[in-house]
Parts: C-alpha cells; structure tokens; sequence
C-alpha cells in the first residue's frame, strides 16, 4: 500500500505530536505495515484516505487509533513472554544437551530493530546458562536499517524504553546511566555481532544456525518473498535447530517444510524430519 | 485480584487505578505510606501495591520496608511507580523488597508488561 510523502509528513507529524515517537525520512515502510489493517478495518480504500479521514477527525476518535497502531507494537524488552519461557525451559538446554561435544551455539536474530530482542536473549543466557560462557557463541543480530545496526551497537535506551518489559533486577545488573539514558553494559554488548542484512536481498555466507529468532518480520513481506525467506532460513539452519516466528504468524500455506511446535504462544518452528 | 495504589497525588491516584481496573484488578488507594500500611491491616489482602516513592508522612521506602517485616505480606508483590530514577534508588528499593520498577511517566503497556513479569497479568 503506497503512502505518498504529503500523507506521510502529516501522519509523522500528529504520531510524535501525541506519542513522541519520531518517525523520520525512511520509516515510510513502518507507517504502510502498522496502518495498512487500521485501514482494512475503517473499511477505506488507501492510507492516502485514511489521512484525509484524519484531516477531517473532529472527534479524534480515528487519530488516536493511529496512535495507537503506531506505538502499541513498540518493541519492548522480553517482548511477548512466552517464547523466552520457552527458550529457557525447552529449547536452550535441549540445544546444549545435543552440542555439548562440540561446545558451539550459533544464534541469530533477523531483525533485532532497537536491539532489545537480541539484548533479552543475551540476558537471559547470562542468566540462566552460565556454562555458556564457556562455549564458543556466534551471535548475530541483523537488520535492514544501518541506523538500527549503529543503535544496536551503542545499546542506548530512554527512560521510556527501559520502563518497557525490562525486569528491574536485569536493569541493574546490565545497564548504566549515560546521562538521560541508560546504556548496556558492554559486557552484554560484546556478546552480539551486529551487521546489516536485508532480509529480502543477498545474504551473507553464515554459519548453520540453531536458533533464528526472525519474529513479527514477515508481515513486512509479500508472500513469495516469505516463501523465500523461509525457505533461506531453513537451507541456513541445523536440521534440529529452532526458529520462532511472531505467535500470530505461520508457515503454513507458506512453507510445508517446517512443523510449528507445542508450546503455548510461542510461534516456534523446527523443520519436519525426512 | 486485588491492587493496593499508594500516590499523595489525588490525580495519580485515579489515573494508575483507572490504569489497574482496566487490567482487570480491584483498587482501593492510600495517600501515603501509613494510610497505606493501615489499608493493608484494615482492607487487606492485596495481590500487588504500587508504590510512590515520595510522600508526606511515611515514604514509599519506608512502606516497604515496613511491608517486608511482616511475613503475612509476603506473597503480595510491591512495585514501586516513581519519580526517581537513579540507579542507586532502584538498587535501593530492591534490597528493601521492592519487586519491580517503574519509572514516571508510565503507559498502561508499561504496567501490563511489569504484571506479566511478575506473574499478575489477568488480561
């Protein structure tokens, strides 16, 4: 759904005017994925039309359902808490039960945006598996955006952002103050090999992962190219390695290749055997 | 489930208690830490207290530090929801017995997400 550059100013504009989001030059992509089912739900034709129906808002009523689609997918710090349930509980020490000869896990994140979806799951192994510390770690996080990428890196977050989902016990342990804002501590920040990846682009020679973390991406995607990706994730993968896919999305009509696994709300996938 | 708010600011009070009803909890509220130590006595038991930090009377540290002698209070949660925002402070209200942190301003996501952490969300 094209958003044109007149639509997308005004939208910015009335976002970071109630919700102080800021959404610069290239986040045009983000505006077309949060507002694209608001417009399917007002039963209106384009985003083009939904922001003349906003121009025209006397009531506010459909500005702040803007707002709100802009802001309520926020990321947050253990974002959903179920599929880090599940990651704690089943599927990383299932991972270092199978690779305790070879004391290796490769682990990646395709679209770690801010960074606090890679930043949880460095947490939670510094919490939970200290004999990983041991092991030889390769752990990427990629996403499109070079800003992101540069984000990431410095592990800088607001106050706003480390109110999100963060336990406060993990604040204390894992972050300092820069001023204003709080910082990752760089103990955390070396764990992670941040690199540009486009998703739908080239990817990079990688070592076979057993874990992708690749959640709430997809419906950024047409569906040939979720096929593509899909199926690149797989060829990229152990055989009984794991992905996790936003709990509201699937592989299925997609990707028969994949088996969805029983753990509550956690959109975790492993590939079907044989 | 049931929500104890403490906040000496009348307007708090009813916002993070609009915020707590929406998610589902009962509220009754305190305007200071002593009201509050004598709601938990008189209105009790409460699954979770959100916690001001800077109050006349009695202080929301000193609440819970007086809230953690008392084993029967053990199982109810205590976050506090403050102005304060240095580190030190936060160290210091875990110590005393603080489960979780949130500092103001906060958004009903923000509150949602703390109760899931620590095992309270109903929604």
């Amino acid at each position: 759904m094209a958003l044109n550059p007149g639509d997308f100013e005004y939208i910015s504009k009335i976002v970071r005017g109630q919700s102080a989001i800021v959404l610069e030059k290239g986040k045009e992509y983000l505006v077309e994925a949060r507002l694209t089912p608001l417009v399917a739900s007002e039963n209106l034709g384009s985003i083009a039309e939904l922001a003349q129906q906003m121009r025209k808002d006397i009531s506010g009523k459909l500005i702040a359902k803007v707002v709100e689609a802009m802001t309520t997918n926020e990321t947050s710090f253990f974002r959903d808490i179920h599929p880090f349930e599940v990651l704690k509980n089943t599927v990383i020490p299932e991972l270092i039960q199978k690779r305790e000869s070879q004391k290796r896990l490769n682990i990646w994140c395709g679209a770690s945006s801010s960074g606090q979806e890679p930043y949880t799951l460095a947490m939670l192994i510094r919490e939970n598996f200290p004999q990983l510390k041991n092991w030889k770690l390769d752990f990427m996080a990629s996403d499109i955006s070079t800003e992101m990428q540069k984000r990431c890196q410095d592990g800088i977050y607001s106050q706003l952002e480390i109110n999100r989902g963060l336990p406060a016990m993990l604040m204390v342990k894992y972050f300092q103050r820069s001023g204003a804002q709080w910082q990752i501590k760089p103990e955390l920040r070396q764990m992670i090999n941040f690199k540009i990846l486009n998703l739908s682009g080239h990817w990079p020679l990688m070592p076979k992962m057993d874990l992708v973390m690749m959640r709430n991406v997809l419906i950024y995607f047409d569906v040939p190219t979720k096929k593509v990706i899909l199926q690149k994730i797989r060829e990229n993968m152990q055989p009984d390695g794991y992905v996790f896919l936003g709990a509201a999305e699937t592989t299925l009509n997609l990707d028969v290749k994949y088996e969805r696994m029983n753990f509550k709300q956690s959109g975790c996938y492993r590939i079907k055997e044989g | 489930m049931r929500a104890l708010v403490i906040d000496d600011s009348r307007a708090i009070r009813l916002i993070l208690g609009q915020v707590m009803k929406k998610l589902g909890f009962e509220v009754v509220d305190a305007g200071d830490g002593q009201q509050a130590l004598d709601k938990l006595k008189s209105d009790g038991p409460f699954d979770i207290a959100l916690v001001d930090w800077n109050m006349p009377v009695m202080n929301g540290y000193d609440f819970v530090v007086n809230a953690r002698k008392d084993p029967q209070y053990n199982d109810m949660r205590l976050m506090m929801v403050t102005t304060e925002t240095e580190m030190a402070q936060v160290v210091k209200a875990l110590e005393a017995g603080a489960n979780e942190y949130v500092m103001k301003p906060f958004t009903k996501e923000m509150i949602a997400e703390k109760l899931s952490l620590l095992g309270l969300s109903i929604e």
